[in-house]
């Protein structure tokens, strides 16, 4: 393929031009076909799974992007809808539904509670999915209205027609969890569930 | 007041506490020793027939002097009554009570749900296990007042503890209905539920 490739090659122009241009076009055949056939996981634990459904149906109608066959099932999915908040009972629950997914795969943390733990800030609520799974695109709002999701699904499109398959670097590794059954460092974690905003003044007074 | 009160004086005498009335509701306070023997009384005499028991809860004030209270709610379907009866505990002292599961069939949840929040344990409950939280909840239990809002161990501790923990052993085999079928699962599920088929309870505070 090379070889052919290098004999092809127009004078005064790098070997590597046409190389490039059909990886482009391998990148953009590949990337199109996949942002385009998004299948869903719906998540729904709360309120955002509403909107979720009011997205689904008829006046918003994410079908239009090509998410128009809902996969119930981990194993026929491609993104991982998180709607709502996730209790630390979930938690093992969406990281199985997460390593059951087959790659190419991608999370998207619809609203405050999935990506911060949002007004939940108490013991039994996950201070943001991305504790548990990569998350590839944070919607915010409480609940996001479905115009926003849908924002979310076309930067979602943004990124997956950004990726390359010829990179060196593998972004679509499974991120599997430590020798420590952690997604992050600790610190990380902890960090990352500090409290903030309003919440930093939310106390129990006994 | 609900005349309930006053029959009940009548029969249990010191068992009895103060009674008042709140919002239209009456309240009346029973003793923890005469519990059992009060409930079945309102259920079963013929002018009281309590036969519905409406919700078990508990409150914790935050006034430290006051008392731990567990509270019946209850109704009586033909006469259309209700009463709310309070059991009374010593924080600092035992805090068990005897479970009203074999009067109400429909107690056993509620009184998992006290234990879970306020580890209040019920006597003669068949089956005392948490019920919201996991089993093996070890940070104690989260609606008593001296329990910080957002638990006693770090966020990455209990984000680890989350994860470590296998979804399968939150229930018996015959709650996930599969137990005929246990021949049949995969390996791997036989494995993890053989392991996890009841938690382990954590030690108590």
């Amino acid at each position: 393929m090379k070889r052919v490739i290098e004999s092809k090659a127009v004078a005064g122009q790098s070997p590597n031009y046409l190389l490039a241009k059909l990886q482009d076009l391998v990148d953009w055949a590949v990337n199109s076909s996949r942002a385009n056939s998004l299948w869903p996981m719906p998540f729904g634990t709360a309120c955002c799974a509403i909107e979720f459904m009011a997205t689904a149906a008829s006046r918003y109608d994410f079908a239009r992007f090509g998410m128009e066959r809902q996969a119930f099932s981990p194993r026929q999915a491609d993104v991982l809808i998180c709607a709502g908040r996730l209790p630390f009972k979930l938690a093992p629950v969406i990281r199985r539904i997460y390593d059951q997914m087959p790659q190419p795969k991608w999370v998207i943390s619809m609203g405050a509670c999935a990506s911060t733990g949002g007004i939940f800030d108490n013991y039994a609520m996950v201070q943001g999915i991305d504790t548990i799974v990569p998350v590839d695109v944070y919607v915010p709002g409480c609940p996001p209205r479905p115009e926003g999701l849908l924002y979310g699904v076309l930067l979602l499109h943004k990124k997956i027609k950004g990726e390359s398959l010829f990179d060196r670097v593998p972004r679509r590794d499974e991120q599997p969890l430590d020798d420590r059954g952690l997604r992050l460092p600790p610190e990380q974690i902890d960090e990352i569930s500090e409290p903030f905003g309003n919440s930093i003044h939310q106390f129990r007074s006994a | 007041m609900n005349p309930s009160v006053d029959a009940l004086r009548a029969t249990f005498g010191p068992a009895i506490g103060r009674a008042l009335e709140s919002c239209g509701d009456t309240i009346v306070y029973v003793g923890r020793d005469a519990l059992l023997d009060v409930m079945a009384w309102l259920r079963d005499t013929p002018q009281q027939t309590y036969d519905y028991l409406v919700d078990i809860t508990a409150v914790e004030y935050r006034d430290r002097e006051r008392p731990l209270e567990v509270v019946y709610n209850l109704r009586s379907l033909t006469r259309r009554a209700d009463l709310r009866v309070k059991v009374e505990l010593d924080p600092q002292g035992d805090l068990t009570v005897d479970s009203v599961v074999s009067l109400w069939r429909g107690a056993d949840w509620l009184e998992r749900e006290v234990y879970d929040m306020f580890g209040i344990p019920f006597r003669g409950h068949p089956d005392l296990r948490r019920i919201l939280m996991w089993e093996t909840y070890a940070e104690g239990y989260p609606l008593r007042k001296d329990f910080p809002l957002r638990g006693r161990f770090s966020r990455a501790e209990q984000v680890r503890q989350a994860l470590a923990a296998q979804p399968e052993a939150h229930y018996s085999l015959e709650e996930l209905s599969i137990a005929e079928a246990y021949e049949e699962l995969p390996a791997d599920m036989k494995e993890r539920l053989r392991h996890g088929e009841r938690g382990r309870l954590p030690d108590s505070e």
